[in-house]
């Protein structure tokens, strides 16, 4: 054995030495599958990226005469945002306690787990096209869309955060002979009661985001109006609509952040 | 002072119960205020309950005889969100040395990444789709990039935060051998980081999974297209099933992503 010629290896994280390459190996071929699995057609991606220099042209200087439906646009997905938030939150709280297992049974938990995991698990887009489709267009469809969401991201935080408050206080309070309700509303509450402002604030921002999309099948807001204008190639006006987009995502995000650190 | 003994406690002064009663009163004018202007029409309100259950109503039971169509559709989804997640994290690495404060170059670079990000993330997937339609035509390919633009945002930011957290002894013990800035990326910053990396990006892969289902919908590819064919058909029994299968994959994947960071971390 010339173990002092040997080269120095770096120690690796898996047991045997071959599991590393063989599961880059595994990774890379399944990739390398999934491009074959695109059918992509060159000539069509050929064409098309010749023609998005001009598609860039036109779409060069953005046009904001139609500020007035920017306008429309933008304050309608910012009302369905912060109204579906207030009813995100009356509806999240209880759905939240319901999925906590320390404050409740185990049956009443799987029950508010079952619906904290439905609501998270479909995109807000089919959720706006159900609504839209059982009660007609417009923005109603789109703060239920929302208010549904909630309950996935709201309610999932909030619940992981009652399950991590202090035993001791929900024990003191019982100890006085007080009802499970009266536990909720003096032991639970005021220990969870800053991360919910936190929660309902970051909800809100991640709401706002939101709103600029379901509008695109037709649930409100300033995404049908760029979808409109996508789909009538008026380029410089979606480029507008965007802009303003990104604006007011950072300001919802700028807002959301500082009255977060403020509560914290 | 002796009467204080036979005051009933209170939680709040009463300053200080006025000023919450007014904050109370306050969001509850601005949401009347929003409510009045949004126009909702009230009898379609009064209808929203029975309208939403006629429509689960007949998705149920799903038509189970439809599940074969949906094997293709669904093998493009997961795709589309793995090779979204690769050409992202591949994109992510360089974004994500320019917008660490410890490894980017000066302030402009700095500036450069911090831009990149929030342009990434401040657009949704579905708007970087409609935009990739226009350059390489509907189809899978557009939900691919789609998905990688949108995830650079995210990526990026948490890989820059790993890179911020690097042990500095590191750093300096390879910085001392003389090393040039690409071999101290290499040799004192990427090995710290590589769990950190694995780790986030396993979790945006399981976050594109539940994105990649509606991408159909704008015509980028993937389970939303026939979904959304379903739904102009008023196929209902069809949605039905689309959406279970829908709802285990995103389990399938959520679970998948969590056992696996677990591992590592």
């Amino acid at each position: 054995m010339m173990a002092a010629a040997r080269a120095w290896r770096p120690p690796s994280i898996w047991p045997r030495p071959w599991i590393g390459p063989t599961l880059w190996i595994i990774i890379a071929g399944f990739l390398v599958w999934n491009v074959f699995e695109l059918e992509i057609d060159p000539v069509r991606v050929a064409r098309g990226v010749a023609r998005f220099s001009t598609v860039l042209a036109r779409a060069f200087p953005p046009d904001f005469h139609r500020a007035g439906l920017i306008t429309t646009g933008v304050l309608e997905s910012v009302e369905m945002a912060t109204l579906s938030t207030l009813l995100g939150v009356l509806l999240g709280i209880p759905v939240a306690v319901l999925g906590a297992r320390n404050v409740v049974p185990l049956l009443v938990y799987l029950g508010g787990r079952g619906t904290i995991t439905i609501g998270r698990t479909f995109h807000e887009l089919i959720v706006a096209i159900l609504f839209v489709k059982a009660l007609g267009f417009g923005v109603f469809a789109g703060v239920l869309t929302l208010t549904v969401n909630s309950v996935g991201f709201f309610s999932k935080l909030l619940a992981e955060e009652i399950e991590t408050i202090d035993r001791g206080q929900i024990e003191a309070i019982r100890a006085t002979g007080a009802s499970r309700g009266q536990v909720l509303i003096y032991a639970v509450l005021p220990q969870v009661l800053p991360r919910i402002v936190g929660l309902t604030v970051y909800q809100w921002d991640i709401h706002l985001r939101q709103s600029t999309i379901i509008g695109i099948v037709g649930a409100g807001g300033i995404g049908a109006t760029l979808y409109n204008a996508f789909a009538r190639y008026d380029f410089d006006f979606v480029l507008a609509i965007l802009i303003v987009i990104v604006a007011i995502v950072l300001v919802g995000e700028a807002l959301s952040a500082l009255a977060r650190a403020a509560v914290q | 002072m002796s009467e204080s003994v036979a005051r009933a406690w209170r939680r709040f002064t009463p300053a200080q119960t006025i000023a919450r009663t007014l904050g109370q009163l306050a969001v509850a004018v601005l949401a009347a205020w929003m409510i009045a202007r949004l126009g909702i029409r009230w009898d379609y309100v009064a209808d929203a309950p029975a309208q939403v259950g006629d429509l689960l109503h007949r998705m149920f039971p799903p038509e189970w005889q439809f599940a074969g169509t949906l094997v293709r559709p669904l093998i493009q989804t997961v795709n589309i969100a793995t090779l979204g997640t690769a050409v992202s994290v591949v994109l992510s690495i360089p974004v994500a040395v320019l917008a660490a404060r410890n490894t980017t170059p000066n302030i402009v670079t700095y500036g450069l990444g911090r831009v990149l990000m929030v342009v990434s993330r401040s657009v949704d997937t579905l708007i970087w789709a409609l935009i990739f339609i226009i350059v390489v035509g509907p189809g899978s390919l557009a939900g691919v990039l789609a998905v990688s633009m949108r995830s650079i945002g995210f990526v990026s930011k948490l890989f820059a935060e790993g890179i911020e957290e690097v042990n500095r002894g590191q750093v300096e013990a390879i910085v001392a051998t003389g090393a040039s800035r690409w071999k101290v990326l290499l040799y004192a910053v990427a090995p710290q980081v590589r769990p950190v990396f694995a780790g986030v990006s396993i979790y945006r892969w399981d976050i594109n999974i539940r994105e990649s289902t509606v991408l159909g919908i704008v015509g980028a590819g993937g389970i939303g297209f026939v979904l959304n064919e379903a739904i102009l058909g008023l196929e209902w029994s069809r949605v039905g099933l689309v959406l279970v299968v829908i709802l285990a994959v995103v389990v399938a994947s959520e679970a998948v992503s969590a056992l696996l960071r677990k591992r590592l971390t």
